[in-house]
C-alpha cells in the first residue's frame, strides 16, 4: 500500500494528531496539541500496535488454514490417501482440462451475471418508487428489509416447497392460467432461472435499501432547476439522477456480483447441483469433491481459482469505483 | 384562460394521477412477491397433516407442526431446541470476540496513521468476499485433528471470518467520524489515553456498536456453510437443522415450514430495530445514510 510508506513519517512525528478516516484525508489534518505529558514516546508510536495485535493474530488464525490449503493443492491429499505424495500442478492441470469445470465456472458466471443484474435494475426501479413517499410507498417502506434477513439457506427451503411442481403453491396459482406443470427444479434452465429467482427474491432489499439512501442524499438544486425548465420525467431520469446516483448502486453492485460468484447457500437447498449437473457453480463443485468424495486437494483447487478469480474481480470492480467516486466529488454540487 | 388550455392542465392532472396509481400499483406487485412466500410458509405451518396436500387456502388451523418441531409433540428425532440454542450460543460467542478484538483494532485504524494498518483492514475486507470454502475445506481437515470439530470454540472461531470484517470496518467510520478534538480535549484535562477511549469515545459511538454488533449476530446466525461443513450434531445451528425436516421418506412440509418460521425469528425482530443503520452497516461504511 503506498500509503504506509508515508504513514510512519506521520505517525512518528504526530502520533497524536488524529487521523481521521481515510489515509487520504490525513495529509490535511494538523498536528494536535502535545498531549499526555510524561508518557514516553517509544510508548505513544507503539500503542496503535498494540491495540491491534488481537485482530492481526485473529487475522493470523484465518490465514493460516488458508495457506494451509494453498499448500494442500500442491499434493494428492484425499481420506483414502491420508499419506500424500507432491504432484505440484497436476491438480491444476486436470482443473483445466476436465470439461466440468468450464461448465461449472460457465454457470457461475450466468448465476453471478443475471443475478446481479436482475436485482440491480428491480431495485434500482423499487428505490425510485419508494423515493415517490406515497402513503403506499412509506407503510411498504418499513418490510423492505424482510426478505434479506431470512438466512439465504431458509430462503431456498421456502422456495423449494412453492416450487414443488404437483403440491407447490406457485403452480397452484398458475393453474387458472393455464400454467400448472412448469417443472421449476426439474429441467437444467429452470433450475438455474429458480435459484437466480430465489437470490433476487433475497438479495433486492440490499440494493433497494443502498439505491434509496443514495436518491436521499442527492442534493435538491438540480433536480428544482430541471423542473422550472420543464425537463420530462425520462430526461432527468437518465441525465440527472442515473449518473449521481450511479456510485451508490455501484457499490451494491460490487458486493451482489462478488457474492453471487460464490453462492452456495440457495443452490445446496434448492437444487443441489441438479438436474444432473446444471446447477453445480463452483462452490457446490468445490464442496462434492472436498467433503462429500473427500478429495480435498482436488477440491481446493477449485476454491484456490475461484477464489483468485473473485480477487481479481474486485481489484477491477474497486478500481473503476474509486475512479466513480473521485469524478463525482469533483461534480461542483 | 382560453377552454384549450385548461383541457390540458387537467389532462395532465389525470394522466399525473393514473400514473401515481400505476406506480403504486407496481410497488405493490412487488411487496406481494417480497411477502407471499412468508405468508405462505404461516400458512403452511399451521396446517394439519391431513390437510397438507388437499387443500391450499382453506384449512383447520393447528399449532401441532410448532409442537412436534419445539419438542413438545410426537417426537420427530430432530433436536431443534437444541439446534436453537447452539445457534444462539455461537452467534454471541462470534459477536462478543469480535467486539473485544475488533474495537480496539477499528479505533487504532481511525485514529493513527501506522505501517500495515491498511493492509490489515484490507486483509479483513477481503475475508468478506473470500469464497468460505477455500479456509472451510482445510479446517475441516484441521479441527478433526485438534478435536475442535462440532464444538462451540470451533464455531466461534470460525464465524470470525464473517463478524470481525464487519465490526472492524464499521466501527472504523464511526470512529473516523468522530471529532478528535473531543478526546485531544480530554487528554488536555489530564485523561490518559485509555481513559479518553474508554470515557469519550467509546460512549458516542454506543448507537453504532449496537447496530453492528446486531448486524454481526443476524450474519452469524444465518450463516449456513460453516456449521454444514464444520459441525454434525452437537454444536449444528438452526440453519441446517432445519434442512433435515425435508429428508426422510416423506417431507415433512408443514414441520420445515414451522422450523424455518422459528428460526427466521431473531434476525427478523432484531433487523427491525436497527433500521436506521443499516444502510452503513450493509455496505460496509461505504455508504452512509
Amino acid at each position: 500500500m503506498n500509503s504506509s510508506t508515508e504513514a510512519d513519517h506521520g505517525a512518528a512525528s504526530s502520533d497524536d494528531a488524529a487521523v481521521a478516516g481515510a489515509p487520504e484525508k490525513a495529509s490535511a489534518a494538523v498536528p494536535g496539541p502535545p498531549a499526555e505529558r510524561g508518557v514516553p514516546k517509544w510508548r505513544r508510536t507503539l500503542r496503535p500496535y498494540l491495540l491491534i495485535v488481537p485482530a492481526l493474530l485473529l487475522t493470523g488464525g484465518i490465514l493460516y488454514p488458508f495457506g494451509l490449503g494453498l499448500y494442500y493443492t500442491v499434493f494428492d491429499f484425499a481420506a483414502s490417501k491420508p499419506q500424500p505424495d507432491f504432484v505440484g500442478l497436476e491438480n491444476y492441470r486436470r482443473i483445466f482440462t476436465d470439461s466440468s469445470f468450464w461448465d461449472s465456472a460457465w454457470v457461475t458466471v450466468l448465476y453471478a451475471v443475471g443475478a446481479a443484474a436482475v436485482e440491480t435494475v428491480l431495485g434500482v426501479a423499487v428505490a425510485l418508487l419508494l423515493h415517490r413517499s406515497t402513503l403506499v410507498g412509506r407503510v411498504l417502506e418499513k418490510v423492505l428489509i424482510l426478505p434479506l434477513m431470512i438466512a439465504p439457506v431458509i430462503a431456498a427451503i421456502i422456495w423449494k416447497l412453492m416450487l414443488q411442481p404437483s403440491v407447490g403453491v406457485v403452480n397452484h396459482l398458475l393453474r387458472p392460467f393455464g400454467l400448472g406443470g412448469v417443472q421449476w427444479t426439474d429441467t437444467p434452465t429452470g433450475a438455474l432461472l429458480s435459484s437466480i429467482a430465489v437470490d433476487v427474491w433475497v438479495y433486492t432489499p440490499f440494493v433497494a435499501i443502498l439505491a434509496l439512501a443514495g436518491l436521499r442524499s442527492l442534493p435538491a438544486s438540480p433536480f428544482e432547476a430541471a423542473a422550472v425548465d420543464g425537463a420530462g420525467w425520462w430526461f432527468t431520469f437518465r441525465k440527472l439522477t442515473m449518473p449521481m446516483l450511479w456510485p451508490y448502486v455501484l457499490v451494491a453492485v460490487i458486493f451482489r456480483f462478488m457474492d453471487s460468484l460464490k453462492v452456495f447457500d440457495i443452490i445446496y437447498a434448492l437444487t443441489e447441483g441438479g438436474p444432473g449437473d446444471s446447477t453445480v457453480v463452483l462452490q457446490i463443485r468445490a464442496y462434492l469433491e472436498a467433503i462429500r468424495f473427500q478429495r480435498y486437494s482436488f477440491g481446493l483447487s477449485y476454491m484456490i481459482v475461484l477464489w483468485a478469480v473473485v480477487y481479481l474481480a474486485a481489484m477491477v470492480l474497486v478500481r473503476y469505483l474509486g475512479r466513480i467516486q473521485n469524478r463525482a466529488a469533483e461534480v461542483p454540487k | 384562460m382560453t377552454k384549450r388550455q385548461s383541457g390540458t392542465r387537467a389532462n395532465g392532472a389525470v394522466r399525473r394521477r393514473v400514473l401515481g396509481i400505476a406506480a403504486d400499483g407496481a410497488l405493490i406487485l412487488y411487496f406481494v412477491f417480497a411477502l407471499f412466500p412468508v405468508v405462505w410458509m404461516v400458512i403452511l405451518s399451521l396446517k394439519p397433516a391431513n390437510e397438507l396436500f388437499s387443500t391450499y387456502f382453506s384449512f383447520t388451523p393447528t399449532l401441532d407442526s410448532y409442537r412436534t418441531v419445539l419438542g413438545a409433540g410426537q417426537d420427530e428425532g430432530v433436536p431443534f431446541v437444541r439446534f436453537f440454542l447452539n445457534s444462539l450460543v455461537v452467534s454471541l460467542g462470534a459477536v462478543g470476540l469480535s467486539l473485544v478484538i475488533g474495537l480496539p483494532a477499528a479505533y487504532a485504524a481511525a485514529r493513527w496513521r501506522f505501517r500495515g494498518s491498511e493492509n490489515l483492514m484490507f486483509t479483513l475486507l477481503s475475508f468478506r468476499f473470500a469464497p468460505e470454502l477455500t479456509v472451510i475445506i482445510p479446517l475441516f481437515v484441521l479441527y478433526q485433528q485438534l478435536g475442535l470439530f462440532d464444538t462451540y470454540v470451533g464455531m466461534i472461531w470460525v464465524l470470525q471470518l464473517v463478524t470481525l470484517p464487519l465490526i472492524v470496518w464499521i466501527m472504523r467510520s464511526y470512529f473516523a467520524d468522530l471529532s478528535p478534538e473531543l478526546e485531544q480535549a480530554a487528554l488536555l484535562d489530564g485523561y490518559t489515553r485509555k481513559q479518553a477511549f474508554f470515557r469519550v469515545a467509546l460512549p458516542l459511538v454506543k448507537p453504532g456498536i449496537a447496530a453492528v454488533s446486531l448486524l454481526a449476530f443476524i450474519f452469524a446466525w444465518n450463516n449456513f456453510v460453516f456449521p454444514l461443513i464444520l459441525t454434525s450434531s452437537e454444536a449444528q445451528t438452526v440453519t441446517v437443522g432445519a434442512l433435515s425436516f425435508l429428508g426422510g421418506d416423506r417431507p415433512k412440509y408443514n414441520l420445515t415450514a414451522a422450523a424455518a418460521l422459528v428460526s427466521v425469528i431473531p434476525p427478523l425482530i432484531l433487523a427491525l430495530t436497527i433500521q436506521r443503520y443499516l444502510v452503513r452497516g450493509l455496505s460496509f461504511g461505504a455508504v452512509k445514510s
